[in-house]
């Protein structure tokens, strides 16, 4: 059961996908740590961080792609999720600092002894251990998804209104996370990390063992994601992106499928968090900004909506963009984004992917079509064919037979 | 017919819109086995009876049972779709982005929890099912074309075929032969025949070759009631119903 769900993930793209992957994971690294510094082939030590950040950002936009492209819930507020894991993995670094801390209590985290309190508040009890906060990355998001999907779902909203929910639902985890008595740093967050799991948080070893991580588990999300939108539950989920209402009277109780990828896609943003936290020092109330949610939305669509490689390489090629545009021309970064957004919207609304493989479908039916004009008389292959794949592209086929049933002559 | 011994039993319903009443105090009884031809003029509120049974609309008043005992206005339109009632829309709903073969897979019988669906693998007699159904509507030769690149005719044929494999115990089939040729319909009205042979049937048609064809009993409805039900020559030389749909 579990083989033939992992085995429906495979096919050609997906294959070059985990292939270019299994490169990343394995020769960045290896540019950092093995080949000198003078050599063209060195990875520096920023590059390496940045790409590690970007491949955190690229499961966020997987997370978002699994909910939108796949069942059409636009989710303006998954920065909250990712957010949350980064404070469960924060919270586990924090307690990691001991007695090193500039006041070095060995119990209380920095801004608790500035903040004059006396013991550590319960909710963070657990989080030395680090079996404990990996647990809370998972369960925190999804959680809170979980409780915040049971309602909405259930009372049927969708559209508009659930985007402008998930907004405020970040929203107010921002206003909360800012106040210093809710016991996570206030505006200053969490930072000043020293070690993870006992290795040193800035050794070049451990940043690349954490870029290994954040690729392994870009690639394992990955699969899943894969697995699932090409199963029967994944033809489901399109079902009700849609036609929400027909799939109703269809008998699919279309809250417990969207509560369901929800949940889960909420779990993944949680881990891209928690990959994210270490890999840039830091944490605080500024990620939950609805602005940032904002963004992913663009990523995936630049990428291309419903197709998951377009989620990644969508996230990756913006990160990129937004780098070398915040370095070069930091005041235009804003504009250049709504920009491509309005482009993206206007003239590529499948996305980079989506738009290439509609160009290759188009090209296959053409051959096709002069294969069969120029009378091999051979029938067609069955025209490619994916959830996601735009609507209008496999009319061209001439019927092989003339004897091409129809309801009626 | 009493309640007991029905498959459908409506009475006394009403659905009122902002004041305007949709349907009022209207009673039906389908029995098992039975075919039912629906007609009356555009907005005699025929689409919003299928609503009503299918649970997309809560009646203001009034009783709606299935199967003699299930009362239909507590439940919602998963649940109905469950029990046996399946339903073809007025305007023909596909999955446009899916292929023919991928909605017959949708809609046919089987487990309809997310579990079930994710570890779902298709088994041999699913497949011969569906190969049967692509014969039956004719679209054998488009399996693996989007249904959005259908045709309106094949889009009506795909979504009943959708709804036989469902298999339900009672079909709601919302005006079947709109935007079909003489021919289409005059096939279609054959299909239904078959079909309902071992099921239960209502079909909602303005269409009076094709209810003739059908040859079954027929209500009339008009103003979100019942204005005459019986043979369609009986309900033809009803003078009411001459004069509110016939004779225009
Ligand atoms: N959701 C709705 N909101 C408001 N009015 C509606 C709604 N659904 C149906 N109606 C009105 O109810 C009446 C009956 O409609 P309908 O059941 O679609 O008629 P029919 O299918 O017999 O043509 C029409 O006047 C229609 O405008
Ligand atoms: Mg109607």
């Amino acid at each position: 059961m579990m083989s033939s769900f992992l085995f429906r993930a495979m096919d050609a793209r997906a294959g070059i996908f985990l292939a270019i992957m299994a490169a990343v994971i394995i020769l960045i690294p290896a540019g950092n740590l093995l080949v000198p510094e003078g050599s063209a082939f060195h990875v520096p030590n920023y590059a390496l961080t940045l790409m590690g950040k970007y491949l955190t950002y690229a499961l966020l936009a997987l997370a978002v792609d699994l909910v939108w492209g796949y069942c059409g819930i636009l989710s303006l507020g998954h920065a909250a999720f990712f957010a949350l894991g980064g404070y469960a993995m924060g919270m586990y670094l924090m307690r990691q600092i001991g007695t090193r801390g500039v006041y070095g209590d060995p119990n209380l985290p920095d801004f608790m002894v500035f903040l004059n309190w006396q013991e550590l508040p319960w909710y963070w009890y657990g989080f030395d251990m680090f079996w404990f906060a990996a647990l809370m990355v998972l369960l925190v998001p999804g959680f809170l998804a979980f409780v915040f999907g049971w309602f909405a779902f259930r009372s049927r909203v969708t559209g508009v209104y659930l985007s402008i929910i998930t907004q405020a639902l970040t929203y107010a985890l921002l206003l909360a996370f800012f106040r210093n008595d809710m016991g996570f740093g206030g505006n200053n967050g969490l930072t000043d990390f020293k070690d993870i799991l006992g290795f040193n948080i800035q050794a070049d070893t451990t940043r690349a063992g954490l870029f290994v991580a954040s690729g392994l588990a870009l690639v394992i999300c990955f699969i899943i994601c894969r697995s699932i939108t090409r199963s029967k539950l994944g033809k489901v989920l399109v079902a009700v992106r849609d036609a929400e209402s027909r799939t109703r009277f269809l008998g699919y109780r279309v809250e417990h499928y969207k509560l369901f990828v929800w949940t889960l896609s909420a779990m993944m943003a949680g881990i891209a968090g928690a990959l994210y936290v270490p890999q840039v020092g830091i944490i605080n109330p500024g990620e939950f900004d609805p602005a940032n949610s904002i963004e992913v939305v663009i990523w995936v669509a630049v990428g291309g909506r419903g197709t998951l490689v377009g989620a990644v390489l969508g996230a990756v090629l913006v990160n990129f963009a937004k780098t070398w545009f915040t370095g070069a021309l930091p005041d235009i970064w804003l504009f250049a984004l709504g920009g491509l957004f309005v482009f993206v919207t206007l003239f590529l609304p499948k996305g980079i992917v989506g738009t290439f493989s509609q160009g290759w479908t188009a090209l296959r039916q053409r051959r096709i079509s002069q294969a069969l004009e120029a009378g091999s008389g051979e029938a067609p292959d069955a025209p490619p064919h994916s959830p996601s794949a735009p609507a209008n592209v496999t009319h061209a086929t001439p019927a092989p037979k003339a004897t091409d049933p129809q309801p009626a002559e | 017919m009493a309640r007991a011994s029905s498959l459908l039993y409506l009475d006394g319903v009403s659905v009122s819109f902002d004041g305007f009443k949709a349907l009022n105090e209207l009673s039906l009884t389908i029995g098992p086995g039975e075919m039912r031809a629906i007609i009356g003029p555009n907005g005699a509120g025929k689409t919003t009876m299928m609503d009503v049974i299918t649970g997309k609309t809560r009646p203001d008043s009034g009783e709606v049972y299935f199967d003699g005992t299930i009362d239909l206005t507590g439940e919602d339109e998963a649940s109905i779709a469950e029990m046996g009632i399946g339903r073809k829309f007025q305007k023909p709903t596909v999955f446009e982005s899916h292929t023919v073969w991928d909605n017959l897979e949708l809609a046919l019988k089987a487990p309809r929890g997310p579990f079930a669906t994710l570890f779902h693998v298709i088994s041999g007699g699913e497949r011969k099912r569906i190969e049967h159904l692509l014969d039956l509507i004719r679209l054998g030769g488009k399996r693996d074309d989007l249904a959005a690149n259908l045709s309106h005719g094949q889009k009506q044929w795909l979504e009943i075929g959708m709804l036989l494999a469902q298999d339900p115990k009672l079909l709601l089939v919302d005006e079947p032969a709109a935007g079909m040729t003489d021919a289409e319909t005059a096939e279609t009205a054959e299909l239904l025949k078959d079909i309902a042979n071992d099921h239960s049937v209502v079909v909602v048609e303005h269409d009076m070759v094709f209810v003739r064809s059908l040859g079954v009993k027929v209500t009339v409805l008009h103003e979100g009631s019942v204005l005459a039900e019986g043979s369609l020559d009986h309900v033809s030389a009803n003078d009411r119903v001459v004069e509110v749909y016939l004779g225009r």
